[in-house]
């Protein structure tokens, strides 16, 4: 079914990484520049209240390079970011990307774990929606979903956080690993108890746009020409909804959940933080309020990369796998 | 009542009609403003008879609702739409159970172009249908011969949809047809944008399938096509029926046509005398209760805009009209 045309395909990865490295110079200034306007004073953050002399206070200005020229600090940075060094941590007190690595694989667990169960239950609620349009059954599932959509994240957190953890005691309350428990004792079993209800809090919010979609697009598949015809075929029930519904509604759902990348990485950062969960989003609320210019630009980057990296598998899954596409474009 | 009277004196020798459609009416409900429904009506006191071993072509314009009439034969048409008269399948009465069972098997739809193709769907697997596991192999057989019968190749079976060419196209909806032993085979439209040379192929694999012994009912709006290869013509217009001709009728300038339209129609065709009648047809809202055709009709009489006319039986074919004898 898949033909991959790998002139074409060359081509859109060229066209797609030249896209990335301007997107990324473009974010990287910006957010330098809103750095820059910031009232921080690194000096201040890192004396704290410490006690110090002014000329203490002049080799510690001097060290973080308080009145070098912003122009000539952002080159440095990059200079610094393409040998692979983005500087050092000024809460963690080591080098950013080490920070990064260690935080982006918790959140990652987090983030795909999440990122699957929403697809799956999504979809699977929205072929049900949409099979049995317009019974309770798809006012029941419709009604949630607008209740989804319209609950916050942090909220919905909290409500998860109070029911399952503080009420029934299910699960561990916040943390990635349990307290007061040496780094080599904690098992994967301690890792997953804890990464069970932020996974489950991420996906609810998830769910409700997939379903949502889902349904849409089944209903508008099963009023098609080539159902009616499968129909008049003897093809009925289950058995033609899988045949064709399914099918055809399978890989704009997958685009669509591969677009929603940002709004997980968006949802991540608050579940993470009510959760205490030590991912990239706790880091960058912990980086932007105690002004960890460092971390909080190489964040910036890594998810400016991460939502990039969604929004360009939708892109190719459009483009290179849907036949239906390689149709309209013959055709134009 | 004259329905019946004109059906049953059929001078047909003793051969039943396999599929027997009478005073069939179909209506539509739209919601227009707000709340209010409206019932949109699309045919009207429709009958007609397919026999085995003949085409019957049933003509009429574009969007007229011939297509909903295959749909309600079917029983596939949308839900908000309302159906009331009597359909017979071999002397057995047509309920919606019972063309949920026949659909696929003895009655067989073949659609106007590739938009009734699943889009993501390799065409052999389209073409063999749904089967249980077990007669995927006896199906699958019946696929590659069907193909080779058409000059098909093995490798289109193994295309999508939009691969194939408009006279593949039109050989691999045929076929689908021809996988389940129907009976009665229905072809929507079949033959639109077609050159002359694939038109005729394409008309052949109707007669064969009529030559085979199965009823053809050819819905078309290209009264030439339907005159190639029909033997029987029913002539739609505004929702209904107005004459059911043989293909004999159809000479000269039209003297044995017994509808003042159908020989309108007849005269309008480029090799006959190329003359265009005036006025369209009229939409639902447009009618008053009288004969349909009253507006453009060059032999009315006062009397025919009161009441719709019954299908009488004359001289071997069947017409919706006072004044003709």
């Amino acid at each position: 079914m898949i033909k991959v045309r790998h002139k074409e395909l060359a081509l859109f990865s060229l066209k797609k990484i030249l896209k990335l490295i301007c997107l990324l110079v473009v974010v990287s200034i910006a957010s330098f520049w809103l750095v820059e306007q910031a009232p921080i004073d690194p000096v201040k953050i890192y004396i704290g209240a410490m006690s110090v002399t002014p000329e203490q206070k002049a080799i510690l200005e001097e060290y973080w390079g308080v009145n070098t020229p912003a122009r000539e600090k952002y080159l440095n940075w990059v200079g610094n970011a393409l040998r692979g060094d983005l500087g050092d941590s000024l809460i963690y007190r080591m080098p950013v990307s080490d920070v990064i690595k260690e935080r982006f694989t918790a959140s990652l667990a987090l983030m795909a774990s999440a990122w699957l169960l929403s697809g799956v239950i999504g979809f699977f609620l929205g072929i049900v929606a949409g099979m049995k349009n317009g019974t309770w059954i798809d006012k029941a599932i419709k009604t949630y979903c607008y209740i989804l959509l319209a609950t916050p994240t942090f909220w919905l957190a909290l409500v998860m956080l109070l029911i399952f953890s503080v009420y029934l005691g299910w699960f561990p309350i916040g943390l990635g690993v349990p307290i007061a428990v040496a780094a080599q004792e904690v098992t994967l079993l301690d890792r997953l108890k804890h990464l069970i209800l932020p996974t489950i809090t991420l996906s609810l919010l998830g769910v409700a746009t997939i379903a949502m979609f889902t349904r849409e697009k089944l209903i508008e598949v099963m009023s098609s020409d080539y159902v009616l015809f499968a129909k008049a075929r003897g093809e009925k029930g289950f058995g033609l909804v899988w045949r064709h519904g399914v099918r055809n509604v399978a890989l704009p759902a997958i685009t669509l959940q591969f677009l929603g990348f940002s709004e997980l990485f968006g949802g991540a950062v608050l579940v993470e933080q009510v959760f205490s969960y030590p991912g990239l989003g706790q880091a960058a609320v912990e980086a932007g309020i105690r002004s960890d210019v460092p971390l909080l630009l190489g964040i910036v980057l890594i998810s400016t990369m991460f939502v990039f990296i969604g929004n360009m598998m939708a892109d190719l899954i459009y483009q290179f796998v849907d036949p239906r596409i390689k149709q309209q474009e013959t055709r134009a | 009542m004259s329905v019946e009277m004109a059906m049953n004196n059929d001078d047909r020798e003793g051969s039943e009609a396999l599929l027997k459609v009478k005073d069939l009416s179909l209506s539509f409900f739209q919601y227009t403003s707000g709340l209010r429904q409206t019932e949109l009506k699309i045919i009207s006191n429709m009958s007609l008879e397919a026999y085995s071993g003949e085409v019957l072509a049933v003509v009429g314009s574009s969007g007229s609702g011939k297509s909903l009439l295959a749909h309600a034969i079917l029983g596939i048409l949308p839900s908000n739409s309302r159906l009331s008269g009597s359909m017979e399948y071999k002397g057995q009465s047509l309920t919606p159970e019972k063309k949920e069972e026949l659909r696929g098997k003895e009655i067989a739809l073949i659609p106007q172009s590739t938009t009734y193709l699943d889009p993501l769907m390799k065409v052999s697997e389209q073409v063999m249908g749904s089967s249980e596991k077990k007669d995927k192999e006896v199906m699958r057989k019946r696929q590659t011969e069907i193909f080779q019968r058409y000059n098909l190749k093995a490798a289109v079976g193994r295309m999508l949809p939009h691969e194939l060419s408009g006279g593949m196209a039109r050989r691999v909806l045929v076929s689908t047809a021809l996988m389940s032993s129907a009976k009665l085979i229905i072809a929507d439209e079949p033959t639109p944008g077609l050159d002359e040379r694939s038109l005729d192929e394409t008309l052949k694999y109707f007669k064969d399938m009529a030559k085979k012994g199965c009823a053809v009912i050819l819905i078309t709006h290209d009264i030439e096509a339907a005159l190639k290869i029909s033997d029987r013509i029913a002539i739609f217009y505004a929702g209904t029926i107005l004459e059911e001709a043989r293909i004999e009728d159809f000479r000269n300038d039209g003297e044995d046509l017994r509808h003042p339209y159908t020989r309108a129609l007849w005269n309008a065709l480029p090799q006959n005398r190329f003359q265009a009648i005036k006025g369209h047809q009229p939409m639902q809202d447009e009618l008053n209760g009288g004969c349909v055709y009253f507006e453009r009709c060059s032999i009315r009489t006062e009397h025919c805009s009161k009441d719709i006319p019954q299908l009488k039986r004359i001289s071997g074919g069947l017409v919706r009209c006072n004044n003709v004898s």
